[in-house]
């Protein structure tokens, strides 16, 4: 048959390249969670392609031995209902390979979703990653900086993302360093990830948000803590303030380039986290109205609002 | 037509007994559906945005009335279905009569309870609770209005053509309209009354 | 003119304005060419009212595979879009809308009723019914279907097609980001045909349940049969919610409530829920009857019975329940924590299991038998090997972890074509060609359809196993252009190809459906295929009254036993028999519900209130109405059989 000559054909040349020159982004992890998750796709691309190469040898060969040209004319199969032993074991060895899958499976999950392993205990560094109509925004709160559609992230340390969207549900993603996860106008995700070595990389939005989902991305790029603490240092010598009224235009959709700000946006616009009801992206409009339930909530907001003030008259 | 006498009118065609399964499957799907809307309703509960809280706008007086027009309709309509087994046209419509009245009259309690609601500043754009409440009660709602109109055709068709296999398998599906819905407003009265004014 | 503003198209193109014209052009010929040549009385009469199951068959296939060049066209244009960096064929708006209509118009409007039709047409053959239980129901799930599918397809010539996806998540399509009307017309155009769908499942289920031939329990049906039982239980338990989501999702837009929005506490995570509970099994709703197609096919032509009836029928009981247990494998990703993953990955696999004993029965049927390579056979071939790459790499997805990073990538694309192509498309091909004759009369010619075969399957195979490299290339979904420094162009460019390569073959099809209906012989006998169910004890093509006997079975291959063993299928004489009459009432609701839908995307409320009242008449009138059908006399039927006798 040519059809599966031709698909082990297709399947030989995919191997050669998975392993050939160039490797595939995902293939090529810089970190210990993409690590993580390409060591079981290559255990499970073995694993399915020893089905897969199982089923294609019985089809072939019951495909030769059994063409109907071959055999005589008054040849009649025989009726055959099915057998206990040959049903027992068809059922039996797709149940172990589900079974060792899951356990990998399993393991595997609760590895990514904590923090990386292999750094100490060293702290990991909190970045809160929001999305908007098509750009990201970095917010450092321990460095107080914040940067749009680029991200530095000093090696050799965990890094735990805080995600949330201003808008459609959209999809951190860095493929060199681990997997994506959603982030959403009414709850923080957080994803756990890490880079082993300095280097540039490539950061996206995965998951279709409209008309500029395609430019989406970012530029993720990672180096050593020391030359990541003289990036923050002169972030802040040089960097504007992020006022409200800046935000607010950067919220609008389209496109930006590279952005560098001193504070973060976390200060005057909460992230979702711990509103009830969650008010996420609309926090901007209703701030005023709409955070009057409790006193405390509102002292804090007279407090931003305060603050924001300032920064804009520092601005004048 | 095959009439089996051996059976009960409303099974006595064939045609009669397949409508019959068609209509169980039918509400094998209700089930379905109201299981969802009762999913989204646990889901939605507690996110009242600005709105409020449902022991914030629940009254219990409205609720006992309704469920007591609606339990007491369940009866009657069982009575009517008892009263067509026995061939006694004139009792099976007063019953279906007496049951559409109770109907109704739920309904009209129903009315004046979302008007309560929406002059509480409840209203179905408030909040997700009060969207998915108001959906859940409305969805149940709009099945007794269905309901009240389709008893009354079926009157109609009873009172001009006698109990015949038709009338009869028709009369006994809509029983079982009635009586599904009923166990319906039970679980929304445990699950989302009595739950929520706790 | 205000009025007539909201109908603008917001985002027109040439290639928009062409459409219009050709569609009003094609709507004229149509309509001089039925008054031209006096068809208008033969539609209604024959057609358009008809109640008769093989009818509604043939209507939702020729449906069907409308819808499936109107898929088809929107992949062309996206591959063509996609198949170089950079490319600016398509804007974004555009490519956003034209995936958005290829997912929906493919699983809801194509492959959808491409299952219905083969059901509709095969099953009451197959269980030696007169028709289904609810003849006139079955015509409104019909023209319901029909109507929801028109409904979405005048949506790019009137006020803009959907852009947010076939899975439509909020708040992408909530009003604030997806102003035009084209989410209504998604919303209302799943609803009306959803609930089709819905009447369909309890209009099967009640004929598979209580109108067998005499003799043939439950475990003597045919597979295809089975199949159509399973799924028509998924789709009565599945559908329910997807009409909740879409209400909700419904309200949201028009109403304003707060459902699914991200402000006072609406939750977009809801939707993605509530719209996969459904979505997952609505998967096998689409996978089930394909398996019961092979099924019948696969010993036809290896000249055997079906390995393993029994274990079968637990395989696929068996995947219908773990249907529903899945969804959550849709959204790994949403952060709902590791253990919450973890169960949901392991009952992803566990489908791996059912679905592998299936492949090993069909392998095994295969064995000892005599193997003959008819088209039909050929698609099941051609199945084994691409839907098993298709399903172990499910399987891969299944692992949360590693989904992680295949998520809304071109990997999980080519996942689902290469289970869905040879899963469904392949099934439909391969049953069209097999029961052809028993529709039509004549078969379709074997080498055109080999060369067809060829192009589909080689097509297939090269549009998507280069996604799986991009897909871990880290080209994600939906992005309608990429730049050079990617490296996804190649790769792209040859998913160009293998489209064309399928474009090619259906154009074959289609080809072969001229040639065979111009030069075909019409003398084939009533078995042409030598096969082994009840459909082919009957003439070709098939009565009206299907059966003028009704079969006697007492074996799982009624009509091979009766070949080779001597069993009797038809005992006793001619006796009357009863059939209900045509109704237009199914069709004139169904366009109530139309105008219902249309008037809804607007937001023109006279118009919903006075179509609403329009379908509560046409309740009303099938309530009051009596209508008892016609009979067939015993004389009659003799008569005709003669005559259909010897017409062979």
């Amino acid at each position: 048959m040519k059809l599966k000559w031709a698909i082990i054909g297709a399947l030989i040349t995919v191997i050669a390249v998975l392993t050939g020159c160039e490797p595939l982004t995902v293939l090529d992890p810089k970190g210990p969670q993409a690590q993580t998750q390409a060591d079981v796709i290559w255990i499970s691309i073995a694993i399915m392609a020893f089905i897969v190469i199982t089923v294609f040898v019985m089809l072939i060969y019951l495909l030769i031995k059994y063409r109907g040209s071959k055999q005589p004319d008054s040849y009649e199969p025989p009726h055959i209902e099915g057998n206990k032993v040959v049903e027992a074991i068809v059922v039996g060895i797709p149940v172990l390979i589900v079974a060792v899958l899951s356990v990998v499976s399993v393991k595997s999950t609760y590895e990514v979703e904590a923090k990386p392993e292999g750094y100490g205990d060293k702290e990991p560094l909190v970045v809160y990653a929001s999305s908007s109509d098509w750009k990201w925004h970095f917010s450092y709160p321990e460095q107080d900086i914040e940067t749009v559609n680029y991200l530095y992230i000093p090696t050799d340390r965990p890094l735990e993302f805080k995600l949330y969207s201003y808008g459609p549900i959209t999809s951190f993603w860095i493929p060199q360093l681990g997997g994506q996860k959603y982030a959403m106008s009414d709850m923080i995700t957080t994803l756990h990830l890490g880079a082993d070595a300095p280097g540039e990389f490539m950061g996206r939005n995965a998951n279709f948000s409209g008309e500029g989902f395609a430019e989406n991305t970012f530029n993720v790029k990672a180096m050593p803590q020391q030359e990541f603490d003289d990036w923050v240092k002169e972030v802040k010598q040089t960097a504007e303030p992020l006022t409200e009224q800046k935000f607010d235009e950067i919220l609008e959709p389209g496109h930006l380039g590279q952005l560098t700000f001193t504070g973060t946006h976390l200060d005057f616009m909460p992230p979702p986290e711990g509103h009830h009801g969650g008010h996420g992206a609309d926090d901007k409009k209703n701030s005023h109205s709409s955070h009057d339930s409790t006193s405390s909530e509102q002292a804090t907001q007279e407090e931003h609002e305060k603050e924001a003030a300032e920064y804009e008259a520092h601005n004048d | 037509m095959n009439i089996n006498k051996t059976q009960p009118l409303e099974y006595s065609t064939e045609q009669g007994r397949l409508n019959i399964l068609g209509f169980w499957i039918f509400i094998g799907a209700e089930v379905m559906l109201f299981a969802t809307l009762f999913a989204s309703y646990f889901t939605l509960f507690d996110r009242t945005g600005n709105g409020p809280s449902g022991s914030e706008i629940f009254e219990i007086t409205p609720v006992l009335i309704e469920t007591l027009l609606l339990l007491t309709s369940s009866f009657t309509i069982g009575l009517g279905v008892h009263a067509m087994r026995i061939g006694n046209k004139q009792a099976m419509m007063s019953f279906f009569i007496v049951t559409l009245v109770l109907g109704a009259a739920f309904l009209g309690v129903e009315i004046y309870e979302f008007v309560h609601y929406v002059n509480v500043g409840a209203g179905l754009q408030v909040s997700a609770f009060t969207s998915i409440l108001l959906t859940t009660l409305g969805t149940h709602g709009l099945h007794v209005t269905f309901g009240l109109f389709w008893g009354i055709m079926i009157l109609m068709q009873v009172k001009k053509r006698g109990l015949t296999p038709q009338t009869a398998n028709k009369s006994f599906i809509f029983s079982l309209y009635w009586h599904f819905l009923d166990v319906v407003w039970i679980f929304i009265f445990s699950f989302v009354y009595l739950k929520g004014m706790m | 003119m205000e009025f007539f503003e909201r109908f603008a198209v917001p985002h027109p193109s040439p290639a928009i304005y062409a459409s219009m014209v050709a569609i009003a052009l094609t709507s004229i010929a149509i309509v001089i060419g039925l008054t031209y040549f006096k068809k208008w009385g033969y539609l209604w009469r024959e057609w358009l009212t008809t109640v008769d199951h093989k009818k509604i068959g043939i209507m939702y296939m020729i449906s069907a595979l409308l819808m499936l060049f109107r898929g088809g066209a929107d992949v062309l244009m996206m591959r063509a879009q996609t198949a170089v960096p950079e490319n600016t064929l398509l804007d974004a708006q555009h490519y956003n809308e034209i995936f958005t209509t290829h997912g929906v118009v493919m699983i809801i409007f194509m492959a959808m009723a491409f299952i219905i039709a083969l059901m509709n047409f095969v099953i009451p053959l197959q269980i030696g019914a007169r028709d289904v239980a609810f003849p006139r129901l079955n015509a409104l799930s019909f023209w319901l279907y029909f109507m929801g599918a028109m409904l979405l397809n005048i949506s790019f010539v009137i006020g803009g097609s959907p852009s947010s996806g076939w899975t439509s998540y909020f708040p992408l399509a909530g009003n604030e980001l997806s102003q035009s009307v084209g989410t209504n017309y998604y919303m209302l155009s799943l609803q009306i045909s959803g609930l089709g769908t819905l009447i369909t499942g309890i209009n099967f289920i009640v004929t598979i349940l209580k109108m067998r031939a005499p003799g043939m329990t439950l475990m003597k049906m045919p597979m295809f049969s089975w199949a159509g039982l399973i799924t028509n239980v998924i789709i009565v338990f599945a559908f329910p919610v997807l009409t909740v989501a879409l209400a909700m999702g419904t309200m949201d837009r028009l109403f304003a409530t707060n459902f699914f929005t991200t402000t006072n506490g609406g939750m977009d995570m809801l939707w993605a829920n509530l719209f996969w509970v459904w979505g997952h099994p609505e998967v096998y709703i689409l996978i089930l009857p394909a398996f019961g197609i092979y099924s019948e096919i696969i010993p036809t032509f290896s000249r055997r019975n079906l390995y393993g009836y029994n274990t079968m029928v637990i395989s696929m009981v068996v995947i219908s329940l773990l249907s529903f247990l899945v969804w959550v494998h849709h959204f790994f990703t949403m952060g709902q924590g590791a253990l919450v993953n973890s169960i949901f990955s392991i009952t992803t696999m566990a489908i791996a299991v059912p679905t592998g004993i299936k492949i090993f029965n069909w392998l095994f049927t295969m064995w000892k038998g005599k193997i003959q390579f008819t088209v039909p056979m050929l698609y099941a071939l051609g199945f084994i090997p691409i839907f098993t790459i298709g399903g172990v790499t499910g399987v891969m997805l299944g692992m949360a972890s590693a989904d992680y990073q295949y998520h809304n990538t071109m990997f999980l694309v080519a996942h689902f074509h290469l289970v869905i192509i040879p899963g469904v498309v392949f099934a439909m091909l391969a049953g069209l060609t097999y029961w052809w004759p028993k529709m039509f009369g004549f078969m379709l010619n074997e080498r055109i359809g080999k060369w067809a075969f060829w192009f589909i399957a080689g097509g297939t195979c090269l549009a998507f196993f280069p996604m799986f490299i991009s897909g871990l290339d880290g080209q994600a979904r939906r992005m309608y252009t990429y730049s050079e420094a990617t490296g996804f162009g190649i790769w792209n460019m040859l998913s160009f190809i293998g489209a064309i390569g399928l474009a090619i073959g259906f154009v074959l099809i289609v080809y072969n459906i001229y040639y065979s209906t111009r030069y075909a012989s019409r003398n084939i006998g009533d078995d042409p295929w030598d096969a082994r169910s009840l459909e082919w004890a009957t003439h070709n093509p098939v009565p009206e009254y299907n059966f003028a006997i009704t079969p006697q079975v007492n074996s799982r291959q009624a009509f091979w036993d009766a070949k080779k063993k001597g069993h009797k299928l038809f005992k006793g004489g001619y006796k009357e028999i009863h059939m209900p009459n045509n109704s237009g009432v199914p069709f004139i609701m169904a366009v109530f519900f139309f105008i219902f839908g249309f008037g809804f995307v607007f937001s023109m409320w006279i118009t919903v209130i006075a179509s609403l009242i329009g379908i509560i008449a046409c309740l009303i009138h099938r309530s009051f109405e009596k209508d008892h059908g016609y009979h067939i006399s015993a004389e009659e039927l003799k008569k005709s059989e003669v005559e259909l006798r010897g017409a062979k």
